[in-house]
């Protein structure tokens, strides 16, 4: 796969269309796993955790697009502040922990990408999913593997054509998530109303390039 | 009933009541109510970043209620569970700017107690402000204190001694220890 390679747009179930305009999937299949960060990851990390301090994390929710996430939130019955937003989960880790802390290449490339861009990024195993991904409400019965009992009818899930790989926002299905046995990485950014494309895509562009070695400070 | 609640309740009450004049079918009652979702979306929008921008402002203040609750997802909610959101939404920013209106006449009588310590620490013995009281973020204080121990007290020496700020967050290293990074 070049890295000039467009994230292919996932699809989204009518209801959600007609319901929640501008909620939409991309993502960019990686041909890699994850590993260990690289020194200059590192390093680019530490350059990230003495920019973003206290004062950025307050003012997160001045801006447009992690505002637009919690907009996003309320309208589907999150409550941003007990389940914090993506950007807003790393960046609170960051003020508790003081800097971002190096955990392995793709997590480091997500938190990387999340807070220079504000999108929603997470991964999945790409030998593990079949067919194009989406979003949609889960029907009856269905359940997220390795999780007891079903989930409720109409909860909102990313999938792949056969079954559901995470809960949107939340938790991931087990075995679909990214493991130290994956060769091939999806990299997939949730676009919600407010986040222009173009955001989304270099979130993505960012993940990718870190994940490929080229995103060092 | 919170101003934004009543602004909110003659926007809702209008669009109701002009959907029911419309509603002759089935198809046409869902395109109402879809319409009065996308309303109540906008209202919640609306007040959400509201809540953001008054969050924000409101730092450094500690103790104040933010959190308004979720009423259980990630899925599409209908028109109650809406409704529920934006009035839970409502209500919060109603109390949270009446909270910070009540600190900000508390912080503007210490600003005010303040200056006269400054200007006349001798009438305001040992009186101490700090940062917090004022509602600014650090940890400086201001403390009325006589000069010299009890021989300024007798002396009637008083001074307005100002501290430093606040104590590191890890304590004092040994000088050897902070290059390790």
């Amino acid at each position: 796969m070049s890295d000039e390679a467009i994230p292919e747009a996932g699809w989204i179930a009518p209801l959600l269309r007609e319901e929640l305009p501008g909620l939409g999937l991309r993502y960019l299949l990686v041909d890699r796993g994850s590993g260990r960060t690289p020194r200059s990851v590192k390093e680019r990390m530490a350059q990230m955790s003495n920019r973003f301090s206290g004062p950025q994390a307050i003012n997160l929710r001045h801006r447009p697009i992690p505002a637009a996430y919690r907009v996003f939130y309320r309208h589907i019955g999150l409550d941003p502040d007990e389940q914090p937003t993506p950007v807003e989960g790393v960046a609170l880790e960051r003020i508790k922990r003081g800097g971002f802390v190096s955990q392995n290449l793709l997590d480091d490339a997500l938190t990387i990408a999340i807070i220079e861009s504000g999108v929603a990024l997470r991964a999945f195993d790409a030998d593990r999913a079949e067919g194009r991904l989406g979003i949609r409400p889960t029907t009856g019965g269905e359940g997220l593997e390795g999780r007891p009992g079903g989930l409720p009818e109409g909860t909102l899930v990313i999938a792949d054509e056969s079954r559901p790989l995470a809960l949107l926002f939340g938790a991931t299905s087990a075995g679909r998530g990214v493991s130290p046995e994956t060769t091939r990485t999806i990299l997939c950014a949730v676009q919600v109303k407010g986040v222009p494309d173009i955001a989304v895509e270099e979130a993505i562009w960012l993940a990718a390039s870190v994940l490929r070695g080229h995103g060092g400070s | 009933m919170p101003q934004e609640l009543m602004e909110i309740e003659a926007v809702d009450g209008a669009a109701r009541s002009t959907g029911s004049l419309d509603v002759a079918t089935v198809d046409r009652g869902a395109v109402v109510e879809r319409r009065a979702r996308d309303d109540l979306r906008g209202q919640i929008a609306t007040l959400e970043r509201r809540l953001g921008e008054l969050f924000a402002s409101a730092f450094p203040r500690k103790g104040i209620e933010w959190r308004v609750g979720a009423v259980g997802g990630p899925r599409v909610l209908g028109t109650g569970e809406l409704e529920r959101v934006r009035d839970a939404l409502a209500v919060r920013l109603r109390e949270a700017q009446a909270e910070l209106e009540r600190r900000g006449r508390v912080e503007e009588d210490f600003r005010g107690l303040l200056e006269s310590v400054i200007a006349e620490p001798e009438r305001h013995r040992w009186v101490r402000i700090s940062n917090e009281d004022v509602g600014e973020p650090g940890c400086r204080h201001w403390h009325s204190r006589p000069r010299w121990g009890i021989l300024g007290m007798l002396m009637g020496w008083w001074r307005v001694r100002l501290s430093s700020g606040c104590p590191l967050a890890l304590g004092r290293a040994a000088p050897a220890n902070r290059h390790l990074e």
